[in-house]
């Protein structure tokens, strides 16, 4: 258990007023720990997480706006000695990931049309940007940090991220303390203006089932106003990678614009969704080939099929100049 | 029928017309004669039975990226959730 799980487990079992209620570590990263005691979870989040934008976002989860798509709060935030900022959730069962043809790809559509079609301007503010561009970013920086031996996946990846237009890629933007109004003045303008309500960084380990029956996304720390289209393009991505199967994209995307989703047009998606799913292409590529090397192994299936796709990407965009 | 290799009981299944026998305890597979040529034959149909879509006929697969993987459009392809990697995948940002 690291330092900051054991604050967490310290400040849970206080917050219970039960010094030996058990407690188990759900996550434990660098980027995020994940700790829970009954019914509630305490998670610290990123070092460097702003508290204003994360109180916002706090606010979003538990705006009535949004009950029933995002998981809500439970009342009390904190934070730990070394600064990280901590929130309290209840505990959800999340997705076996032992069984992933059984993922819920129906109820995640849903719950993204539903997200993405939030009013607003009835949210609290100011609401911060999706942060899906920045964190692909960042995935691109760490993989220049390593400094890699020269070889063709990252420059392959790194050729495909040069293609993407400024938006896909966080350009003009700070990052952190960043908010909409700068982003409006013009210097980071995304496809067909889309702005709405999005998760930022969906995957299957961001749906809980809510008191048994009802499926709830979580994590908040990358929610934000953005092109919601970013929201389809992890699985999209995996689909035009060849991992996902034809039957399961369809069932996602069929489920979402069933419930009024729009960032996938009505018929062909991929005017909409090339360029966030390409970012996300060449950010799952660029953390496969960072980790790899630092644990000393090589690539599995599915990061070389990412990588591969990197690859197509880049050989593509030459080809169209 | 039993098994020439451990014994136990074959059964009979029909894979595209052509009956093939599977035991039971060890999953090997009894061709009888011409059954392999069959087999073949109905594999080469299937590859040449999916010539390019033409522009604006209905897609058998979802429409994918000009970067998309190969095996898009092609019956065969295999597809992810047998990627050693991906179950991991679907769960990290």
């Amino acid at each position: 258990m690291s330092q900051t799980a054991a604050q967490l487990a310290t400040a849970l079992r206080r917050a219970r007023r039960d010094a030996t209620a058990e407690v188990t570590v759900l996550a434990d990263r660098p980027d995020a720990t994940v700790v829970r005691c009954g019914h509630v979870v305490a998670k610290a989040h990123p070092p460097g997480t702003d508290p204003a934008e994360l109180a916002v976002r706090v606010g979003v989860a538990a705006h009535p706006r949004c009950a029933g798509i995002l998981l809500p709060p439970v009342d009390g935030m904190a934070a730990l000695p070394d600064g990280r900022q901590v929130t309290l959730w209840p505990y959800g069962e999340p997705v076996a990931p032992e069984a992933p043809d059984a993922a819920p790809w129906v109820e995640a559509g849903k719950l993204l049309a539903r997200l993405h079609a939030v009013p607003v301007a009835e949210l609290p503010g100011p609401l911060p940007a999706m942060r899906g561009p920045v964190k692909a970013a960042r995935a691109i920086a760490r993989l220049r940090a390593a400094a890699l031996p020269d070889g063709v996946a990252t420059r392959a990846v790194l050729r495909a991220w040069a293609g993407l237009p400024g938006w896909a890629r966080g350009v003009g933007r700070a990052g952190r303390g960043d908010r909409m109004d700068r982003m409006d003045r013009g210097d980071c303008t995304d496809q067909q203006g889309a702005r709405a309500l999005c998760h930022g960084d969906l995957h299957l380990g961001q749906l809980i089932r809510h008191r048994a029956t009802d499926w709830r996304l979580i994590d908040i720390d990358d929610l934000g106003l953005g092109d919601p289209a970013w929201d389809l393009a992890r699985p999209a991505a995996w689909y035009a990678a060849g991992l996902l199967a034809p039957e399961d994209w369809e069932r996602f995307l069929g489920a979402y614009r069933a419930a009024g989703g729009s960032a996938a047009g009505q018929r062909d998606p991929w005017p909409r969704l090339d360029v966030p799913a390409r970012a996300l292409t060449v950010q799952t590529a660029a953390l496969a080939l960072v980790k790899a090397a630092a644990a000393g192994r090589a690539l599995d299936e599915a990061e070389e099929a990412m990588v591969e796709a990197s690859v197509r990407i880049a050989r593509f965009m030459e080809a169209a100049g | 029928m039993q098994c020439p290799k451990c014994h136990a009981p074959m059964h009979t299944y029909n894979r595209n017309g052509v009956q093939i026998e599977q035991c039971s305890g060890c999953r090997g597979i009894f061709l009888d004669y011409g059954e392999l040529e069959a087999l073949t034959r109905l594999e080469s149909q299937w590859t040449q039975a999916v010539p390019p879509a033409p522009p604006g006929a209905p897609q058998a697969y979802p429409a994918a990226p000009a970067w998309g993987a190969p095996q898009h459009g092609h019956h065969g392809g295999h597809h992810g959730h047998h990627k050693r990697g991906f179950g991991h995948m679907l769960f990290s940002s």
